[in-house]
């Protein structure tokens, strides 16, 4: 009884994806450099780490929720990893007397902070019930005010070679291969797994599709929703962390807004509000469509300014295309 | 004066899996009782929500005081004289019996003649006129929720009047009332005849149909089969109609065999005082429970209670001699119990997922590889099992299982529920808004469930069913159990009598 997807609703439900790669091929014909390998490389890299944010974001999303959280929580790891990843030899040391902390033991303090971040954003929205817009947006203020306790508002740079290297390095020297690619890509392998092939992953689903039902079925939805929250944090600390590398310093401002992306990624690669329907592939696509229409713009000599004015649109125009799907003709 | 006030023609309606309405006509008088009537899943609601605007008709034609008119939504209805109380209560308890009434179209003035407000000093004065003209001794203040299931309904039928209505749809509005109520409700029912209104009368119940319709009109499985005076109709001629094949037929041959006792619940009671309380029964190895009662019995509660997922002050569940502490649903299901929710799609089916993903979700932890990792083949093995076993038509296991019919679905929970083998199976209503020729089939499938020694608890408003299904029937009344019935006392006024035992 599959209903027949005309052409026309085919167009209406890929709507964003065919319109912004069309947006992408006119900018290529009116600017060939658009095509360049350096271009590519920089899609790739800026594609990695939001998808590994939109990956984080799209289990609360599939369950019905949100996390506006997610940018200031990756802004907060991308300062504290900074902060411990300064060169010894920088002469403005936010800890002059640190010597030089192993990589991976960085790493896992930003992540013990960001899966502690969502942690709470999960213990708030399954035990204390309260809608999860409002607490992760309490949450965004409260990493907000934290980073900026922590930083004292100084930007942080000077950074470790060693570090910076994972965002300008690429395997074998090969400008396809940069690091940060392989990164997001094992990520998404890794939570494609977990999607699709784990118990905790089915329940993610189900508790989206009918939480009284999942319920019923005797899914334990409180630990569920604190597994998908924590792995949020996780996802956001991993996230950070490659961005410090990436931007050679951390501020206080960074991170602003990358929820707002990070959700409409999600939205565009068929990732419902209305719960219960998502694909770590369409993820990947949204969020590399949504790369190429901010790129694209860049190179037609958009202003910053006016580009955030079309992303507001896309996210919302993105939406209403998902809940026109699911809204019930009667 | 034309010779009806109403008429619809050639009405076809169809839902995803399902025709539910086809080629449906009605034609109604004005000034008289007119009752609509057929089996659950006939298509009455349906065709009423087609009238009042609810559903767009695919087909078909209304012709409303002689002309034909297209009737857009409920506002539209309404101001077109036609009001209808819901089967379903559609109340905000949060907010007066006067705004509930008034929702919509509330008396206004306006400031400076410009701001429109609502004029609250005129609304609670309509409002108490309009309670004491039908005999209700409501406050129109009183929040709506303060009331009980039964008095809603009768603002609800209240709010019908008020609109002022020439066509008045019923959808079985004594569904929760008490005998003292349904009188209420019938004497509203003649002045509004006398008015010259037209009524719509929806209702299972026989003797009421009888009692205050002047005419009947008969469907079955979504189609017409006719309309008659009520004076040449009996009971059994209406069963016959809406059946449409001898009673005798309607219940599979059970072959189930009552062993020990396995289930023993004793002085059950909610933490609402409202609620269930002092609940003790037992439930036999093999045997089928059947649980009646009228809305508002508290039947729902009780199970969800018995399954943890309402909370209870005291009582004890001793299962299989060893007492229970139920605090969750994981709980009852690990001990073996099931509960097929009442509410299909609010606490049933996972909408957009899969058949697959629907039968499995409960019983996942049994198909691990390495203890994190699902095994699909098992799982698919499981659900193709289930698919063929039970006769699950859906065009293939990877399907949302919201586009099957709602018989369909219920076999998917059902089947859910069977992964894990449990001894004690709850059904709330199974066979709610499923056509017939499915309700067989799961008449057929908890036969021989209880044939299999599994034992069922099975809550059912429509006391046919109960008799021809149950071993024995236990009947609630405001949270009580008043009484069980077996064997020659199984039979409807023994059940009402004790389902309104408590009854003002």
């Amino acid at each position: 009884m599959k209903e027949k997807q005309s052409v026309g609703n085919f167009l209406l439900n890929n709507a964003m994806i065919i319109f912004m790669i069309g947006a992408a091929i006119v900018v290529g014909i009116l600017r060939p450099t658009f095509f360049s390998m350096y271009n590519f490389k920089n899609l790739i890299s800026n594609t990695a780490v939001r998808f590994i944010i939109a990956v984080g974001v799209s289990g609360c999303l599939i369950t019905k929720g949100t996390d506006l959280s997610a940018g200031r929580t990756v802004g907060l790891a991308a300062c504290i990893a900074a902060t411990f990843m300064q060169a010894a030899d920088y002469s403005s040391k936010v800890y002059p007397n640190l010597g030089e902390l192993p990589m991976l033991l960085v790493l896992l303090g930003v992540i013990f902070v960001s899966v502690l971040i969502g942690l709470l954003n999960g213990l708030v929205i399954s035990l204390l019930n309260v809608p999860p817009f409002i607490a992760t947006l309490g949450m965004q203020t409260i990493v907000y005010g934290a980073c900026l306790v922590f930083t004292g508002a100084q930007p942080i740079g000077g950074l470790r070679k060693d570090y910076t290297n994972i965002s300008s390095g690429s395997i074998f020297n090969i400008q396809l291969l940069p690091y940060l690619g392989i990164i997001a890509l094992v990520i998404g392998v890794i939570m494609w797994f977990v999607y699709n092939k784990t118990p905790h992953g089915k329940y993610m689903y189900a508790i989206g599709g009918n939480e009284n039902s999942a319920e019923v079925s005797g899914i334990n939805t409180v630990k569920t929703k604190l597994v998908i929250y924590m792995t949020a944090g996780l996802m956001y600390g991993i996230a950070g962390f490659l961005l410090g590398a990436k931007s050679g310093g951390a501020s206080v401002n960074m991170g602003m807004g990358y929820e707002l992306e990070a959700i409409a990624g999600c939205t565009i690669g068929g990732v419902s509000t209305n719960g219960g329907v998502g694909r770590i592939s369409g993820i990947l696509i949204g969020v590399l469509v949504f790369e190429l229409l901010k790129i694209a713009m860049q190179f037609m000599g958009v202003e910053t300014s006016y580009t955030y004015i079309v992303q507001g649109i896309v996210i919302i125009i993105a939406v209403a295309l998902d809940i026109r799907k699911y809204v019930a003709k009667r | 004066m034309q010779e009806y006030v109403l008429e619809m023609k050639g009405v076809c309606k169809s839902f995803p899996g399902v025709k539910a309405l086809d080629q449906v006509e009605l034609h109604l008088r004005p000034g008289t009782v007119h009752a609509l009537m057929g089996e659950n899943g006939a298509g009455k609601s349906t065709l009423m929500k087609c009238l009042f605007g609810v559903y767009k008709m695919d087909e078909g034609e209304i012709i409303y005081n002689g002309e034909h008119v297209k009737i857009e939504n409920p506002f539209d209805a309404l101001q077109k004289g036609i009001a209808m109380v819901h089967q379903e209560l559609q109340p905000i308890p949060e907010r007066s019996i006067a705004e509930n009434i008034y929702c919509g179209r509330y008396p206004e003035t306006k400031i400076l003649g410009l701001i429109r407000t609502v004029n609250h000093k005129k609304m609670y004065e309509q409002t108490d006129a309009l309670l004491k003209g039908l005999g209700l001794n409501y406050d129109a203040k009183a929040k709506l929720g303060s009331l009980s299931v039964s008095q809603m309904q009768l603002v609800e039928i209240a709010k019908a009047v008020s609109a002022n209505a020439k066509i008045v749809i019923m959808d079985e509005p004594t569904s929760s009332l008490t005998r003292n109520e349904v009188e209420v409700l019938f004497s509203i029912i003649n002045r509004l005849k006398e008015q010259g209104c037209s009524i719509i009368y929806i209702s299972h119940k026989m003797e009421e149909i009888l009692q205050i319709s002047d005419e009947v009109t008969i469907m079955r499985d979504g189609r017409y089969i006719g309309t008659w005076p009520s004076k040449e109709l009996t009971t059994d001629m209406i069963i016959t109609k809406m059946v449409g094949r001898e009673l005798t037929n309607l219940f599979p041959k059970r072959e189930n065999v009552p062993g020990e006792v396995i289930l023993k619940v004793e002085d059950f009671t909610s933490i609402h005082p409202k609620s269930f309380r002092n609940v003790s029964f037992e439930l036999r190895k093999g045997e089928i429970l059947g649980v009646s009662g009228l809305v508002g019995a508290q039947r729902t509660e009780l199970m969800e209670g018995i399954f943890g997922l309402r909370a209870s002050e005291r009582g004890t569940i001793t299962y299989l001699g060893k007492k229970l502490h139920i605090t969750r649903p994981k709980v009852a299901i690990e001990n073996g119990i099931a509960l097929l929710t009442e509410d299909r799609r609010g606490s049933g089916i996972f909408g957009v997922l899969s058949v697959s993903d629907n039968i499995s979700v409960a019983s996942l932890q049994q198909y691990l590889l390495f203890r994190v990792m699902l095994n699909d083949r098992k799982i698919a093995n499981l659900v193709q099992e289930n698919v063929k076993k039970l006769s699950i038509k859906t065009p293939s296991i990877k399907t949302q299982i919201q586009s099957l019919s709602g018989g369909n679905q219920q076999k998917v929970i059902i089947s859910r529920w069977l992964a894990n083998d449990p001894d004690v199976l709850i059904m709330d209503e199974p066979t709610r808004g499923i056509d017939v020729g499915a309700k067989y089939e799961i008449y057929c499938i908890i036969a021989e469930l209880a044939k299999q020694g599994k034992s069922i608890i099975m809550i059912s408003s429509e006391m046919p069913e109960l008799i021809g299904m149950a071993d024995r029937i236990m009947v609630m009344c405001d949270g009580r159990v008043t009484g069980f019935v077996d064997g020659k006392d199984m039979n409807q006024e023994i059940i009402m009598e004790l389902a309104t035992r408590f009854a003002s």
